[in-house]
């Protein structure tokens, strides 16, 4: 058989087999190994290092019967030369809530990718979801079938409810505050429909952080962000705070100072903390985990409209709920969702995210469509400008301008 | 003739989390005590049971083949019941409770070519996107990018020895699948080139949509060959890309004008400092493939700069914010130029407006 597209060399990424990190060009040979594709990937991806431009197109409409998302579809440009990778289209699929997995369930799925696709992955996507990298339209169908069968599903894609994510949360961290991983699962099982048929303006991600360490980054990536805190007092174990100095860290320099709010003493014997004025960044904790955790009266606030720069520009989420507790099933943070969505349904452009909307008509108006009451927690400060939007004026001879200047 | 009794399954979700979760978790689910870092990629987490879960974290470079993937459930078939995770940076987990298991785990995986590291006060796992492996706007590969600074970054990856967190991100273009926008050390991507419009734009994409999808109004309505179709305002174009996303009869991509720029300081977390955007160091590096020299150098550069006089805890931005952007770019040499100064929307918040500036 001719060598297409290619001579089989790939000196530029052999380059790139050296060092210490490990190469992705050695995992693209060893699923080559297998795979026909993935040796035309190859050949692909050094054409695209001597000429330093890549070489795949827009996806046109595919995916499985009943859903508009969770396939991404993908040709490349030099159709004639690769032709085992002329469409290489990918594949969304959800995983477990915290990437949890046993190997049996990782065996499934690479057994029904060596069935049916290229044998690459991403662990995982940008958004969370396990990325099945490349196959032909025709493989789309019987790869959801088996995927289906073995109890997995396909995630979000295009203008549609994206996979939720989150921390790694209860199982095995002692900050978190809420139960990430099941309010993860269980928005995901409630809003399939949302997931898999795209119905909204353009994308809606939503990411739990069980702490305001915020390990899932869902205050820059999630158009719902739902961080972690607490109302109570910071829980203080005074021998291990004393064990840390005793470890080498300065209580004073590195944590009281460090504090933004400044609401930590340390007198050499006790640690004292104004609970009042904390606001819970989480810094002390983090120097102490075996001295200081955090309260007991657990929750979460909800943060709205994070996004990257297309189209008017980045976002980070800001305050919607400054404190809710969180418990199954969730049924006024699920309102709140169909709220959110249905004015901005009604009102977002074409690819307009939440937040650019919010930006758009003001978070005032936005926050009386939703029917939340506005607080000073939802901002840094006042307004410095003067152009006050009043919906309606008074005329002389109204009774409610005689009420009000009694 | 047979009936098809088999129905075919849609919406039945991910599945539960809770039958992935190994014995120790399940019996300890929010009752872990604390935490304590062991030796670089190694942590113990204590219940308030006294039982232990001891995690060895691993770097992977996100693209993995399934052979890889078998290998790593090997691993955890020999040492840890079966049970690992990713995190949110693409690493591997392993979770085991015999500590026992530690070094003959951490010996197998280098014998795989992965490091264990990248928690506590190391860099992490650098988020990425798909670059030319498999992506239709990339102005840059992502995978070589990562792998060429990885590899020149892989002491603080693998050894402690940084004054805090450092978090890098890359993205291929301004898409920012990997949202780097809020990270240490961002590698972004970028075009310079207005769009090329392609004949028979209007076979493939409904003009008005097109024309709606420029955030600074740059495309218009244009009669091209006889047939309708759009011009560029070329001054007014910023290489978003947004119009490529709506039309593939736009294309930015060009190798003479693509390549990466390099920002910094900002962070997600809200220990200490609220969290932040990065802001622009390096407007423009070129695409060096392989092992993209200009970029490793800047980045390791700024790492060094870094770690060499933060104090302890102080992120990035946390650093620069106590030293002045001025003292950031001499420590650094990076040249400051026009291309610095923001001149897109509210562009007066971030000029400097006070008379403090450390002098001399």
């Amino acid at each position: 058989m001719a060598e297409s597209g290619g001579n089989g060399k790939t000196p530029m990424l052999d380059e790139l087999e050296k060092g210490p990190w490990p190469s992705f060009v050695t995992q693209i040979k060893e699923a080559g190994e297998l795979k026909e594709s993935c040796k035309q990937l190859l050949q692909l991806l050094e054409r695209s290092y001597h000429e330093k431009m890549g070489h795949w197109k827009h996806g046109g409409i595919v995916g499985v019967l009943g859903y508009g998302g969770g396939v991404i579809g993908r040709y490349n440009d030099l159709q004639s030369e690769f032709p085992k990778i002329a469409h290489f289209h990918t594949l969304r699929v959800n995983m477990p809530s915290g990437w949890f997995y046993t190997s049996d369930a990782l065996r499934t799925i690479c057994d029904i990718w060596e069935r049916h696709g290229s044998g690459l992955t991403n662990m995982h996507g940008s958004t969370g979801d396990m990325i099945l990298l490349g196959t032909t339209t025709d493989e789309l169908e019987p790869t959801f079938k088996e995927l289906t069968e073995a109890g997995f599903d396909l995630g979000g894609s295009g203008s549609d409810l994206r996979t939720p994510s989150c921390c790694v949360g209860p199982a095995r961290c002692e900050w978190a505050c809420f139960d990430t991983l099941h309010i993860t699962n269980d928005l995901t099982h409630h809003f399939q429909d949302e997931l898999h048929r795209p119905a909204f303006p353009y994308k809606f991600k939503i990411k739990s952080a069980g702490c305001p360490n915020d390990c899932v980054a869902s205050i820059a990536r999630a158009d719902m962000s739902i961080i972690g805190t607490w109302r109570d007092e910071i829980q203080i174990d005074q021998a291990e705070v004393k064990a840390a100095e005793q470890g080498g860290l300065d209580i004073q320099k590195d944590v009281c100072a460090r504090c933004p709010t400044k609401c930590m003493e340390w007198d050499g014997k006790t640690l004292t903390i104004d609970d009042a004025n904390c606001v819970k960044c989480m810094h002390c904790i983090n120097a102490m985990p075996k001295a200081l955790a955090p309260g007991k009266d657990r929750g979460a606030m909800i943060l709205l409209g994070a996004k990257a720069p297309i189209v008017q520009g980045a976002l980070l989420s800001s305050v919607l709920v400054p404190f809710v507790k969180l418990e199954p099933p969730y049924t006024e943070l699920k309102a709140l969702l169909e709220r959110i969505w249905e004015f901005w349904g009604e009102h977002g452009k074409n690819r307009e995210r939440v937040g650019e909307l919010i930006q758009r008509v003001g978070l005032g108006n936005f926050l009386e469509a939703i029917e939340i009451e506005p607080l000073p927690q939802m901002i840094a400060h006042p307004r410095e400008n003067p152009y006050v939007f009043y919906e309606e004026y008074f005329e002389a001879g109204d009774e409610e301008e005689e009420e009000a200047s009694k | 003739m047979t009936t098809a009794t088999v129905k075919r399954l849609t919406d039945i979700g991910p599945p539960n989390y809770e039958d992935f979760l190994p014995p120790v978790i399940k019996k300890n689910y929010g009752k872990w005590k604390y935490h304590e870092i062991l030796r670089p990629g190694v942590m113990v987490h204590v219940a308030h049971s006294g039982d232990k879960l001891f995690t060895v974290r691993a770097g992977s470079p996100r693209l993995l083949g399934i052979p890889r993937i078998r290998k790593f459930a090997e691993l955890a078939d020999k040492y840890c019941g079966g049970y690992l995770r990713f995190t949110s940076r693409n690493n591997v987990e392993f979770l085991l409770t015999d500590e026992g298991n530690i070094a003959p785990l951490i010996k197998d995986l280098a014998a795989l070519g992965h490091a264990v590291g990248g928690i506590g006060n190391a860099i992490s796992n650098i988020v990425h996107t798909q670059g030319w492996v498999h992506c239709h706007s990339a102005a840059t590969d992502a995978s070589g990018v990562v792998k060429c600074v990885m590899d020149e970054l892989h002491p603080y990856f693998a050894e402690r020895k940084l004054p805090g967190k450092l978090r890098i991100a890359l993205a291929c273009c301004l898409n920012m699948c990997g949202a780097v926008h809020c990270s240490d050390i961002a590698i972004l991507g970028i075009h310079r080139r207005p769009p090329r419009v392609q004949r028979g734009l209007n076979k493939m994409c409904e003009v008005p949509n097109v024309i709606a999808s420029c955030p600074t109004a740059a495309i218009r309505p244009a009669q091209v060959d006889g047939e309708p179709s759009v011009e560029i305002d070329e001054n007014n174009c910023m290489y978003c890309a947004n119009c490529f996303s709506v039309c593939p009869a736009l294309p930015l991509a060009d190798p003479l004008n693509d390549g990466l720029s390099i920002w910094v300081g900002g962070k997600v977390s809200n220990a200490r400092s609220e969290p932040t955007f990065s802001k622009l160091a390096i407007p423009f590096l070129p695409n060096n493939p392989p092992r993209w020299p200009e970029v490793t150098g800047a980045v390791k550069n700024i790492v060094e700069v870094w770690a060499a006089n933060a104090r302890r805890f102080e992120r990035m931005g946390e650093f620069i914010a106590r030293i002045g952007w001025p003292k950031f770019f001499e420590l650094t040499g990076i040249e400051f130029t026009k291309q610095h100064i923001d001149d897109y929307r509210y562009a007066g918040l971030t000029y400097k407006r006070s008379a403090q500036l450390r002098q001399g």
